[in-house]
């Protein structure tokens, strides 16, 4: 039976992501883990995460997790979620400036506040977090949005935004006063800043998708 | 195209149980949370909250099931509140599968709860519930306080002055109930969300007194709310989220249909 693992470093709930994963793949074995031989073993990983960027860093260090993390994401189809893509990158602005696992280049930035909507005639200030059902315009073709319309919506929670370095890493972008990049690709990565988990069809079309997927762009 | 404002559906549950009975032809157990949480995502709920209001302290288990087995079937946000006193409540919560736990009556008593919760969890998890009911007098300048125990007990704590303060100790969202309005079907109490909703950066929920889909779209329109949380017009089938939604569309509100 194909594993994909879950990796668990304590930041957050692991089980919406397990459950959407199940709920998709049946006959998948599904392993919240934050055990080295496990995820070794895995042929596929999803790598969630929420809170806070240092508290990241430090709870995947504390679980001896970051050399894994950045060797397993060479060679098999990889699923970043939320922080979990946003720790892809080499550094982040949250928490005085933290660095990431530099897997991607590029770095996270904060969301001005005030954030002035640029598409409103009365310059609305935007709510920060940006919380919610928005859409999400796909700017290439991958395995990853097979079946999923181009604009469809998904649900994100986040006050930092992904700053790649190089436009040839976007897969997707939503717009927030401004276009900002939601979704990374790079070989065998994909990594979304919205939560396919807590997407209802469009996001578990996405993990369904991820678990078919082969790993190649 | 931008992000939409959200229609919640909130399920008060007691011991397990859905309480002022749900009433759709097609569902065998009204009182099944679990069933209701279904029908809701159906329909197109953004987000689903059960209330909690088991009295008892034993009872209170209960709606950690509820929340597994919901986030096993239903995969849209889910809050959870009612009794939410310490950073083990938020704890078990999340671990059951909810996304954010609403903080009431535990923040007025002890507002650090709020900031250790938020630190410990991230603020995109707590939601602070703010319960205002009007104190100024017809003719004065309004003005709201917090109120405890089901809008009963004063506090003296100004409304729009503690909405900022628990943004300051980390809420990521406001949950904002009229009591005046609370039960009413008269609609939300506009000028108190308009006036909390300016107040804070952080999303608003509005809550308490709608009886029809014109309220929800006002709450959205004259009361910047960002997202509308409603129980009994979609618990007695009234309206079903999607009418609710296609409505609010044709007021030219940006929903996810």
């Amino acid at each position: 039976m194909s594993t994909v693992a879950v990796i668990d470093y304590g930041m957050g709930n692991l089980r919406s992501v397990s459950k959407a994963l199940e709920h998709v793949a049946p006959d998948l074995n599904v392993v919240v883990t934050d055990d080295a031989d496990t995820i070794r073993g895995a042929e596929r990983i999803v790598f969630p995460g929420v809170g806070a960027m240092r508290d990241c860093m430090a709870e995947l260090e504390r679980h001896n997790l970051s050399e894994l993390v950045k060797e397993v994401a060479t060679d098999r189809p990889f699923l970043g979620i939320c922080l979990g893509m946003q720790l892809l990158l080499d550094r982040s602005e949250e928490n005085e400036g933290t660095a990431g696992l530099g897997i991607l280049p590029g770095e996270v930035k904060q969301f001005p506040n005030p954030l002035i909507d640029a598409d409103d005639a009365n310059g609305e200030r935007l709510k920060i977090p940006h919380m919610g059902w928005n859409q999400v315009a796909q700017q290439i073709d991958h395995p990853m949005w097979s079946e999923i319309a181009d604009q469809s919506r998904f649900y994100f929670v986040h006050s930092y935004y992904a700053e790649p370095k190089t436009p040839d890493e976007i897969a997707a972008s939503s717009r927030y006063g401004f276009d900002f990049t939601c979704a990374l690709y790079r070989d065998n990565i994909f990594a979304t800043q919205f939560h396919p988990e807590k997407s209802q069809h469009a996001g578990l079309q996405l993990l369904k998708n991820f678990t078919q997927w082969n790993g190649r762009s | 195209m931008s992000l939409a404002k959200r229609i919640i559906p909130c399920l008060d549950v007691d011991q397990g149980r859905v309480v002022k009975g749900v009433q759709f032809v097609d569902i065998r157990d009204a009182g099944d949370p679990v069933e209701v949480a279904r029908r809701y995502d159906d329909e197109g709920a953004d987000e689903i909250t059960f209330l909690d209001i088991t009295a008892s302290h034993e009872g209170r288990d209960t709606i950690v099931h509820v929340v597994e087995q919901v986030a096993s079937q239903v995969f849209i946000p889910l809050t959870v509140g009612g009794g939410i006193r310490e950073v083990a409540d938020v704890r078990r919560m999340l671990n059951a599968g909810a996304d954010k736990v609403a903080i009431n009556t535990a923040a007025v008593f002890n507002p650090e709860f709020v900031r250790e919760a938020s630190e410990r969890f991230g603020s995109q998890c707590i939601v602070v519930a703010v319960d205002a009911k009007r104190v100024s007098a017809e003719g004065e300048p309004l003005r709201w306080e917090i109120f405890t125990h089901g809008g009963r007990k004063p506090t003296g704590i100004d409304a729009i002055e503690w909405s900022q303060k628990m943004v300051e100790y980390g809420a990521g969202e406001i949950l904002l109930t009229s009591m005046d309005r609370d039960g009413t079907k008269q609609g939300f109490n506009l000028p108190l969300n308009k006036a909390v909703s300016e107040a804070v950066s952080v999303p608003l929920i509005a809550s308490g007194g709608v009886g029809n889909l014109q309220h929800l779209a006002d709450g959205v329109l004259k009361g910047g709310a960002d997202a509308v949380l409603a129980a009994s017009i979609f618990h007695f089938a009234e309206y079903t989220v999607g009418e609710a939604k296609a409505f609010m569309a044709e007021q030219g509100i940006e929903v996810r249909l």
